[in-house]
C-alpha cells in the first residue's frame, strides 16, 4: 500500500504538448509502471493526435471517459493553470496534480473556493496536491512529477514537504541509510493550495505499510502548526520534523511565495517550538533528518 | 511588489476611496509650488509634507511633517528630500528620499485602521478593521488583539453590507458616518481584488469634523505572479527602492536576497535554500544571502550567481549545495568551474553535490585544479565553509 497513488492509477496529462508536459511525461513513463500509468494527455488544439502514443483528447471529461483515468498531472502556464485545474475538477477525478509555478494568487483563490462550493453542494471531491509542487511518487510504482526517481526506494517511511529539493534531500538521505519511501509527497511552495501537510499526515496516519513520517516544512503561514496540534491527539507513527527558515528575515519571500514571515507565529522557531511540544523528534540540522528518523524505529 | 504612497493613493481613488487632496514631487521647488496650488483649493493653510520610500514607519523616522506655511514647507522640503530615512523596515542604512506627497491638512476627529489580505487558513479574503488607526498595528495585535476585527469573505460572493456595516459598527464610526464608512470598506474590497493586492492597508482611516471618511496614508503590496495582468501596476515600479543585486539577479531568472553574514551561497530550490543557510548558521556563522538558482541552471547562470555574490564585500566564501534532480551535477560542475575561472574566485569555495550524475560533476571539480573543496552532506558543508573563513 501507499497513499494517492500506486501502480494501479491511471494519469491523463494537462498541457502533455508543452516542453514540460513532454519532458517530465517521457520521464514518469519511463519510471516504473509508468508505460502502463500515463494513459491520456488533454490538448484542445491537438484532439485525436499521439504523443509517446499516448491518445490526446480536447477536453479532460473526454480523456477521463475514454481512459478510465481518475488522477490528472498539470503543466499547463500560469495564466491557464487555475482553469486547468477547474477542468479536473469539473471531470470529477480523484486527485488533481499541479506542477506549475506561478499561478496567480487570486485564480487560486477563485478556484479553491469554486472546490469547496461545489463539495457543499453534494458534488464529488476532487483532491488537489499543488500547485507550485514537485508532485508525488510511490517507489518501484509510480511516478508522477519531476523529481528524479532513481534517488528513491521502496519502503516504509513517509515524507511530506513543501519544498521540491528539500523533498529530495530527505528521501536521498533515507536511502542512503537502507530506508525506502512509502510515499514521497510535495504539497508545494504556494500559499493558496490544496492538500496540506495535515492531510498527507492523516492520509500516512491510515497508511498499514508507513511506518513512520518526516515532516517538512517552511516558514509563512499557519499549515505545519495545524498538521503538528493534529498530530498531537491522532498520530500513531513517530514523526522527524524540521522547518527550514530560522535564518530568514521577516519581510521577505525566500524564493517560494508562500515562504514569507507575516506574523511572530510563523517563524521557523515559533513552528519548531510547536513540533516538539507536539511529539515531534525536531532537529534544526537538516543533514540530520534520516538518522534521526532511523532511530526512532 | 510595492509602490509609493501617492501611488497608491491614485489607485485608491480610482476605485472610489476617498483620499486627501496631494501632489507627488521630486523638488523643493515642486514641492513649494505643489502647496500654492492646494493652497487655492483649501480653505486651511496647512499642509502636510511626506517623504516616499517604500518602507513604514516614516513619522517616526522625522520623514513626515505638518507645515503651517510655505516657508515651513519649503525649508521641511529641504529638510526630507535626500535624507537618508531610516525606519523599523528600512535597516539601518536607511533609504534615501527620493520622491515628497504634498497633502491637505486634515480635520483628524479619530484614526481607523482597515486592511484587507488573504488569508491561508481559511483560503478567504480576510478584511480587518481596528479602532486603533494610526499605531503600528502587530503592536496592537499584541497588547489588545480584541481591538482588531475581522471579517472572512467568500471571493465567489464579495463583500456583503452586513459584513462591511459590522466592521464599521465594530470599530466605533458614529452612527452618522457608518454609510459613508461602508461604501469605503466595499471600494477597498473592490480595488484589492481588482488589482491582484496581496495587501491593501490604509493606516489611518480617519473621519473628519463633517462626517467624512477619507484615507490618510495607502499601502501596497502586489502578487508578482499576477503582474503580467496589470501593465498600469507594473508602470509605478520605483527600481530606486528595490536591491540593485536583486534586480539584477531577476534579469537572469536567479533568486537573491542580501543577507548579513559572510557566507555565501547558491543553491538548487527555495526550501533547500533556506535549509542550507540554516546549516551554516547551527556551525556558527551566517549567510551572506539567500540565493536560489531554480531548476535549470546553466554556466551563464551559475556564473552570474557567483558574480553577485561576490558583489557583496562581506563575502569570505561560498557554499555551493546542489540536489541534482532533472538538473545534472556534471552540468552544474562545468558552470562552477567556468564561473570560478572568469570571477578568478579568491575566496574558499565548498562544493557538496548530490544526485543525478554527481561522480561526474565532483571529479570535474576534482580535474579543474580549482582549489575547490568537495563536502559529503550539508552539516560537512557547513562546517567546511566555516572552518575557512575562520
Amino acid at each position: 500500500m501507499s497513499i494517492l497513488i500506486d501502480k494501479n492509477t491511471r494519469v491523463i496529462t494537462q498541457g502533455i504538448t508543452g516542453k514540460t508536459g513532454q519532458f517530465h511525461t517521457e520521464k514518469c513513463m519511463e519510471y516504473a509502471n509508468g508505460k502502463t500509468c500515463f494513459v491520456a494527455g488533454v490538448n484542445p488544439r491537438k484532439a485525436g493526435e499521439k504523443i509517446f502514443d499516448i491518445p490526446i483528447y480536447a477536453t479532460v471529461k473526454e480523456a477521463a471517459a475514454a481512459s478510465g483515468a481518475t488522477v490528472s498531472v498539470i503543466y499547463v502556464p500560469p495564466a491557464g493553470a487555475a482553469d486547468a485545474i477547474w477542468e479536473a475538477v469539473e471531470a470529477d477525478l480523484d486527485l488533481a496534480i499541479c506542477i506549475t509555478e506561478g499561478i496567480p494568487v487570486r485564480d487560486m483563490l477563485l478556484v479553491r473556493n469554486r472546490m469547496k462550493a461545489k463539495v457543499a453542494a453534494g458534488g464529488k471531491e476532487t483532491l488537489l496536491l499543488g500547485p507550485n509542487c514537485p508532485g508525488l511518487i510511490t517507489p518501484d510504482e509510480i511516478k508522477i512529477g519531476i523529481m528524479p526517481g532513481h534517488i528513491h526506494k521502496r519502503g516504509r517511511i513517509g515524507v511530506v514537504s513543501r519544498s521540491g529539493t528539500l523533498t529530495y534531500e530527505a528521501v536521498g538521505q533515507l536511502t542512503d541509510l537502507g530506508l525506502g519511501q512509502s510515499t514521497a509527497v510535495g504539497i508545494g511552495g504556494d500559499p493558496i493550495n490544496g492538500l496540506k501537510h495535515i492531510d498527507i499526515m492523516r492520509l500516512f496516519n491510515d497508511d498499514a505499510d508507513t511506518d513512520a513520517v518526516i515532516m517538512i516544512g517552511e516558514i509563512g503561514g499557519p499549515d505545519e502548526a495545524e498538521a503538528a496540534l493534529w498530530c498531537k491527539e491522532h498520530m500513531k507513527k513517530p514523526v522527524v520534523g524540521f522547518i527550514a527558515g530560522v535564518t530568514a528575515p521577516a519581510g521577505k519571500r525566500m524564493g517560494h511565495a508562500g515562504a514569507l514571515i507575516s506574523g511572530g507565529a510563523d517563524t521557523a522557531e515559533a513552528k519548531l517550538a510547536i513540533m516538539e511540544a507536539c511529539g515531534f523528534t525536531v532537529t534544526r540540522n537538516p543533514a540530520e533528518m534520516g538518522k534521526l528518523l532511523k532511530s526512532l524505529l | 511588489m510595492k509602490i509609493h504612497e501617492y501611488q497608491g493613493k491614485e489607485i485608491l481613488r480610482k476605485f472610489g476611496v476617498a483620499t486627501s487632496r496631494g501632489i507627488a514631487c521630486f523638488s523643493v521647488d515642486a514641492a513649494v509650488k505643489a502647496a500654492e496650488t492646494l493652497a487655492a483649493q483649501l480653505p486651511t493653510k496647512v499642509w502636510v509634507v511626506k517623504a516616499q520610500i517604500h518602507a513604514g514607519g516614516r513619522g517616526k523616522g522625522g520623514g513626515v511633517k505638518v507645515a503651517r506655511s510655505l516657508a515651513e514647507v519649503r525649508l521641511y522640503a529641504e529638510q526630507i528630500l535626500g535624507m537618508q530615512l531610516v525606519t523599523h523596515q528600512t535597516g539601518t542604512r536607511g533609504q534615501k528620499v527620493k520622491r515628497l506627497l504634498i497633502e491637505e491638512g486634515a480635520d483628524i476627529q479619530k484614526e481607523y485602521y482597515l486592511a484587507v489580505l488573504t488569508d491561508r487558513a481559511t483560503q478567504k479574503v480576510a478584511v480587518m478593521a481596528s479602532s486603533e488607526g494610526g499605531m503600528d498595528i502587530e503592536e496592537v495585535a499584541r497588547r489588545t488583539p480584541e481591538k482588531i476585527l475581522k471579517e472572512f469573505v467568500d471571493p465567489l460572493v464579495g463583500i456583503t453590507d452586513r459584513q462591511a456595516a459590522a466592521l464599521a459598527h465594530g470599530i466605533g464610526v458614529p452612527e452618522a458616518s457608518v454609510t459613508r464608512a461602508v461604501e469605503q470598506i466595499k471600494q477597498l474590497y473592490t480595488c484589492y481584488m481588482e488589482t491582484d493586492a496581496s495587501l491593501a492597508e490604509i493606516n489611518p482611516l480617519i473621519l473628519e469634523a463633517d462626517g467624512n471618511i477619507k484615507a490618510l496614508d495607502a499601502k501596497f503590496n502586489f502578487d508578482a505572479n499576477a503582474l503580467y495582468r496589470h501593465p498600469e501596476i507594473v508602470a509605478y515600479r520605483d527600481l530606486d527602492e528595490e536591491d540593485a543585486d536583486e534586480i539584477e539577479a531577476s534579469k537572469f531568472d536567479l533568486a537573491y536576497i542580501a543577507l548579513d553574514g559572510n557566507i555565501g551561497c547558491l543553491v538548487n530550490g527555495a526550501g533547500l535554500a533556506m535549509a542550507t543557510m540554516d546549516t551554516i548558521k547551527l556551525f556558527g556563522a551566517e549567510p551572506a544571502n539567500f540565493l536560489d538558482v531554480g531548476g535549470g541552471a546553466t554556466t551563464e547562470k551559475v556564473t552570474e550567481a557567483f558574480k553577485i555574490m561576490l558583489r557583496n564585500p562581506k563575502v569570505k566564501g561560498i557554499l555551493v549545495n546542489i540536489f541534482g534532480g532533472i538538473m545534472k551535477c556534471d552540468t552544474i560542475a562545468e558552470g562552477i568551474v567556468a564561473a570560478a575561472r572568469e570571477v578568478k574566485l579568491g575566496v574558499p569555495l565548498v562544493v557538496r553535490m548530490k544526485g543525478t550524475n554527481d561522480d561526474i560533476g565532483k571529479q570535474i571539480l576534482k580535474d579543474s585544479g580549482l582549489p575547490i573543496i568537495a563536502a559529503d552532506n550539508m552539516a560537512d558543508a557547513a562546517q567546511k565553509i566555516v572552518a575557512a573563513v575562520q
